[in-house]
């Protein structure tokens, strides 16, 4: 049997494996019955609820016919990675990573960091753009969120500011 | 009543006409016509970025400044429909057919001016809607028990499913595995922590900001990465003239108050808003007699811009009706307007107008006084978010992650709930792959909790009978609007109407 459409066919196979594994999860917790429902009946009829409308997708995919074949088309690895990367980076240079022994970097670092990592995800990547970019976004920042929003995030490196 | 609706609103007013008050409502609208105006980036993803940084702020000075996003972002909208043929925010998507054709023509201005007047009609009509109705609703409200407040919620999912664009099924789908990611954490009658893996963090359920970020701020960047770069066309020279003339007046004042009533009537119901509004209205506007000797629609027709504008704006207000009196929101903005009042422990439902009156009656009348801000930032400083237009997006997505990292950091000064938004990241881009809408996920996430809680009381007062949410007639007959609903879309001549109204663009 031929896949009619592609992104039916793997949304339908999501939906099922999510909702199975949360129908299969919920039997840890007591169930119960209607009267005393316990932690697990609900997240029990939702997963089984889930997993039934999974199969519903998979079977239409299988048979109603869609113009493009409901193509998935190609991973946009490069966006995807450095966006999800400069986020990362974002949160460790501004946190720290206390079990590698990173200190905190402060936010202006963190700033810089995300703003040239997430502008490698464009088409086009000039270094220069981006290091502006980065100056007006963290003078910005610190005006609009430390100055006026008084959020409580460090700023400079703990080596610098102690 | 009258006389008690005027001395609410002076209430209202003696809250909104503060110096900081104004100062966040103004702020507001700024934000909202600033994201309206830039494409890739809407309400959902700005309020969800900003909610961490309204901690510091009084509540009713929080909610006004995030409402003012979301209405603000229907004037936004509409400028960058009708000068570059993108639709700046979803609601706007109309717009584009016959706004574009008269800027074309040299007509920008009146068309901005249409959507502007228009929008403002609107608002004002919205907001006297939204204050005249509230009360006698939230009455009702008070006559709703656990199981008018189960079958309410489905009807409201329901609702949202239905009017979503795409697969009915999908979308059911993701509400329920909206559900399900609302049920992680703490279990509030039982305290079992339910699928939390023994991670801490997570007893506490979801990161809400994480998981809207996540599949709407970084899941829609890299899915716009992902296309190649389209050629913007902008027709910023020939802004001049913004005056409509007295024909144009003629024209667009019936599609204005049309647009109007059909807005405000369909931002009430569950999973309506400024979106379907929009649609509706270009829809009947199109079906109506042309006068003689009037533009066809798609050739720059002014009722085109004017209808669907007035009526995206009307049913941003009203859409505030459901959340304000019953607790629930019927679209994703007003989903994390619930996450706001949480933050600031304010419980929402039927109650919040007796006991914070000053925040409802605040938040009302900031709306009208946002209006009146938004007329001026929109049509007189024009040429201000005109030259915003000309900022590429390599310039703005950077922004736009670095607004939702911070957003994410500060909502517990804690990076946990960075790596959860990345992994909701890639969700987010998996469901763009996959074609399945996000926005259902969204509310099914939010009503979660509240759905057990209330089935597992409307269950024990029935001693475990299913039959109490069909035997109450009020829960009846929203089960039964429910069915109504999903009945009408599996119509084979309705199902493909309602295909056909999502693919015209």
């Amino acid at each position: 049997m031929a896949i009619k459409s592609q992104a039916d066919f793997f949304s339908g196979v999501m939906f099922m494996v999510v909702g199975g594994v949360f129908a299969i999860g919920s039997t840890n917790y007591t169930i119960g019955d209607g009267a005393r429902m316990g932690p697990g009946y609900f997240p029990l009829m939702l997963g089984i609820l889930l997993a039934l409308l999974g199969a519903a997708i998979l079977f239409q995919s299988l048979v109603v016919e869609t113009p493009d074949g409901g193509r998935i088309g190609r991973w946009a690895w490069k966006p995807l990675g450095f966006v999800l990367g400069a986020n990362l980076v974002f949160g460790v240079l501004l946190g720290g990573l206390p079990s590698i022994g990173l200190p905190a970097m402060g936010l202006i670092i963190a700033i810089f960091a995300l703003t040239i990592i997430a502008s490698m995800a464009g088409s086009q990547f000039k270094l220069r753009d981006s290091l502006l970019l980065a100056v007006v976004l963290a003078v910005g920042s610190y005006v609009a969120f430390i100055l006026l929003l008084k959020l409580q995030i460090q700023v400079w490196p703990t080596f610098i500011a102690g | 009543m009258d006389f008690n609706l005027i001395q609410n609103l002076a209430t209202g007013f003696g809250v909104a006409v503060s110096w900081t008050n104004l100062l966040y409502c103004l702020i507001g609208c700024i934000l909202g016509t600033l994201i309206g105006v830039l494409p890739g980036i809407g309400p959902v993803a700005t309020i969800a970025m900003l909610l961490p940084a309204t901690y510091a702020l009084p509540p009713v000075s929080a909610l006004i400044m995030l409402a003012g996003i979301y209405y603000g972002a229907q004037y936004g909208g509409s400028t960058t429909a009708i000068l570059v043929n993108l639709p700046g925010e979803s609601s706007s998507v109309v717009t584009c057919i016959d706004g574009y054709q008269m800027a074309r023509q040299g007509r920008a201005g009146p068309a901005l001016a249409a959507a502007g007047l228009g929008s403002f009609f609107a608002g004002c009509v919205g907001t006297i809607i939204l204050a005249a109705f509230a009360p006698p609703l939230t009455e009702l409200a008070f006559k709703f028990g656990p199981a008018e407040y189960f079958s309410l919620m489905v009807l409201g999912l329901i609702g949202a499913v239905v009017l979503a664009s795409g697969s009915l099924l999908k979308a059911i789908a993701m509400v329920v595995l909206g559900l399900l990611l609302g049920l992680v954490g703490t279990d509030v009658n039982s305290g079992v922590a339910r699928f939390s893996f023994d991670i801490p963090e997570l007893t506490d359920g979801i990161g809400f900001i994480a998981i809207s970020m996540g599949v709407f701020g970084y899941g829609e960047i890299i899915g716009n990465l992902s296309q190649p770069d389209t050629e913007r066309e902008v027709f910023t020279s020939k802004v001049k003239g913004l005056w409509p003339t007295k024909d144009d007046f003629k024209k667009m004042a019936p599609a204005v108050l049309r647009g109007t009533t059909l807005g405000s009537a369909l931002g009430i119901l569950p999973g309506g808003g400024a979106l379907l509004a929009s649609f509706a209205s270009y829809a009947m506007e199109k079906k109506l007699k042309m006068a003689p000797g009037e533009l066809a629609f798609g050739k720059g027709n002014i009722r085109g811009v004017a209808g669907p504008e007035s009526a995206n704006n009307a049913g941003a207000q009203t859409s505030f009706i459901p959340l304000l009196t019953l607790g629930i929101p019927p679209n994703p903005v007003m989903a994390l307007m619930v996450g706001a009042m949480t933050i600031h422990n304010i419980q929402p439902g039927p109650q919040v107008m007796s006991s914070n009156p000053e925040l409802f009656w605040g938040l009302i009348a900031s709306m009208w006084l946002g209006n009146l801000m938004l007329i001026v930032l929109n049509l007189p400083l024009i040429g201000m978010w005109i030259k915003l237009l000309k900022v590429p997006y390599r310039l703005l997505f950077p922004a736009i992650v670095l607004f939702c990292a911070i957003g994410v950091y500060t909502t517990n000064n804690n990076t946990f709930d960075v790596w959860m938004v990345a992994i909701f990241g890639l969700v987010g881009y998996v469901f763009i792959k996959l074609r399945v809408e996000p926005a259902p996920l969204l509310l099914g996430f939010i009503l979660g909790p509240m759905m057990e809680e209330n089935l597992r009381r409307a269950l024990l007062l029935s001693r475990g009978s299913w039959s109490v949410l069909v035997t109450r007639p009020i829960s009846l007959g929203l089960l039964i609007g429910a069915l109504a609903l999903l009945a009408i879309v599996l119509l084979p001549a309705v199902s493909a109407k309602r295909e056909e109204a999502f693919v015209e663009e």
